[in-house]
């Protein structure tokens, strides 16, 4: 079945209703499901059409996916169809477009809900991302529930945008932020993460995976460890979303926030999950329009969950181009593609160890597919101009983890990072790309 | 490869070997720190200023192969010179590296023409041109740091 020519036309059998979306009715995308030998990154590929373009006039290898990942044809279609055929305000109008615009809006609220197994709909607040979401908990949890002399606990590894929030808080508040170490692989260091656990402990708010090192935190037992300590828990997930299949009530996290674009959605939405009583009591964040039942210059009622964390109109076409994007992944399989990456990660690991001269920075045992490293002698950022030019796209830099990057006595790293379109082949690119930079520098 | 070795002439691989003045300054008179986030390039530079002359400079720090050489050539030519004669070397090397044909100045020397390959590269403008954002604060501000971002 053609996805598009069956996407079309939906507009002309009536308002869609969240039923229709399901899994199950979405049409396949040309990647085959089903066991891991069945995985066809080749036909993958060929769903995402910017992979055929070349650059600087050679084919394209996108090795930056920790950044952002390239976007499918069903999502980019679906954006299309949506300014085609069903643009209008969601939550407000009567007439039709309203409607349709409406359900499918909360459709994509039921998928994203049974994408990390949430619980109910309410759970889930549509944000601008995962940095908007960790600020929504900082800012609207931590006004009511943080007091002097209180503690937030991080981690060494954590992606600036899960430090700054807290940090805010921290020092509107006169409480403090601690942090748990990680030792030489990149591993955060348990012992001393439960050494840190204290009465005043209020919230431990730790990445699922690192975006500089690929660590893979062990989130069950850290939530285990904090809910023992009677402390809440934010999972940082905009890591742990594309590689893994998220459960968030098997997790028992109190908030689990992602972002749409790393995981094939447009860029500008993400989500927050939240336990709903926990939800429920928190104070409002924004105001405005949405989040409220009716309003006077005397006194505003709010709305329920999740709309009183919604304020404004929001992101209707991102918040649709996740639903697609979230779809596609399913219907690939998560767990394919998890698997397909850590073929990729081992594969490539395997290879840069070969690299004269190169050392692999982030060596934990559990990895998503993302290899940060150092060269002797080459500053990361001559590395990334030299395979630009070889048409190969990775990172260098801090990754904004500049404590990390402290951490291991380094300013910066190159870093590449690997999806589900990706192929050996592109990692063989990466080396020969290596093998330029050191002819050049030596 | 061509572009690749107009960016990385023998020059600059040679002086981010072997940066000039590479060294801290223990009787500086002015002490500055200049950063581009982006990469993380990160230099400190030290002036002994007389008067309207740089008697002396210097600089620690570490960044990419341009950042480095293009400190390192800076700070040679510099040494010695008066402020105005300082910052028409600034405008110079700015024109270069932005690929900006215009105007009367020119690199008589030509110490500045292994950094031509740069204009090619817009991401890495601001890698060849912080030192010398760092140096025009030091001769003329008081700002203690300095970001190309």
């Amino acid at each position: 079945m053609n996805p598009r020519s069956a996407d079309r036309g939906t507009a002309d059998r009536g308002p869609q209703t969240a039923d229709r979306r399901n899994a199950e009715e979405v049409p396949l995308p040309s990647a085959v499901r089903g066991p891991r030998s069945d995985y066809d990154v080749e036909r993958i590929r060929r769903d995402f059409p910017i992979l055929s373009r070349s650059i600087r006039g050679r084919k394209l290898v996108y090795l930056d996916n920790a950044a952002t990942t390239q976007k499918p044809q069903v999502v980019i279609d679906r954006l299309v169809r949506y300014y085609t055929e069903e643009n209008s305000n969601v939550h407000r109008g009567v007439h039709y477009l309203s409607e349709v615009a409406t359900a499918d809006y909360e459709a994509a609220r039921t998928t994203v809900k049974k994408f990390i197994n949430a619980r109910d709909e309410k759970e889930i607040v549509f944000t601008r991302g995962t940095t908007e979401a960790i600020n929504l908990v900082a800012q609207s949890w931590g006004r009511v529930n943080v007091r002097e002399g209180d503690e937030i606990l991080i981690t060494a590894i954590e992606h600036h945008s899960n430090i700054v929030p807290w940090q805010l808080l921290c020092e509107e508040k006169k409480a403090r932020l601690r942090v748990a170490p990680v030792d030489d692989d990149g591993d955060i260091i348990l012992d001393e993460l439960a050494r840190l656990l204290t009465p005043r402990t209020r919230l431990v708010a730790v990445g699922h995976a690192s975006n500089a090192l690929g660590t893979i935190n062990p989130i069950a037992e850290i939530i285990a460890m904090a809910h023992a300590n009677g402390s809440l828990v934010l999972v940082d997930g905009a890591q742990g979303v594309p590689h893994m299949s998220i459960d968030v009530q098997a997790l028992d996290c109190d908030f689990y926030a992602f972002s749409g674009h790393k995981v094939y959605a447009p860029t500008g939405i993400g989500a927050l999950y939240g336990k709903e009583s926990i939800l429920d009591a928190m104070p409002p964040w924004q105001g405005g329009g949405d989040m409220i039942l009716s309003v006077s210059f005397e006194k505003t009622t709010f709305n329920a969950l999740p709309y009183k964390f919604e304020a404004g109109t929001p992101n209707i076409e991102g918040v649709i181009g996740l639903a697609a994007a979230l779809d596609y992944v399913s219907l690939a399989g998560i767990e394919n593609i998890a698997a397909h990456e850590h073929d990729l990660l081992t594969y490539a690991t395997g290879r840069l160890r070969e690299v004269d001269g190169l050392r692999i920075i982030g060596t934990a045992k559990r990895k998503a597919a993302v290899i940060s490293f150092t060269l002797e002698g080459v500053h990361p950022h001559d590395i990334g101009t030299i395979l630009d030019r070889e048409g190969v796209a990775i990172r260098t830099g801090h990754h904004c983890a500049q404590p990390l990057m402290m951490r291991f006595n380094i300013p910066a790293t190159s870093r590449a990072s690997f999806a589900m379109y990706n192929t050996r082949a592109e990692a063989d690119a990466l080396i020969t790309g290596l093998h330029k930079v050191i002819e050049v520098f030596r | 490869m061509s572009d690749l070795r107009e960016l990385y002439q023998q020059v600059i691989l040679d002086h981010n070997k072997n940066p000039r003045n590479f060294r801290e300054m223990a009787d500086a008179t002015r002490k500055v720190e200049g950063f581009n986030p982006l990469c993380g390039d990160h230099y400190t530079i030290f002036l002994k200023i007389d008067g309207d002359v740089i008697r002396d400079i210097s600089f620690v720090g570490n960044g990419c192969a341009i950042s480095k050489a293009s400190t390192s050539v800076m700070s040679s030519s510099v040494k010695g010179k008066t402020r105005e004669e300082a910052d028409a070397l600034f405008d110079v090397f700015h024109k270069l590296v932005t690929g900006d044909k215009g105007g009367d100045v020119e690199d008589e020397l030509g110490r500045f023409a292994p950094f031509s390959g740069v204009a090619e590269f817009p991401t890495r403008v601001k890698c060849a041109i912080l030192a010398w954002h760092t140096l025009k604060s030091a001769l003329h501000e008081e700002k203690e740091s300095v970001t190309t971002e």
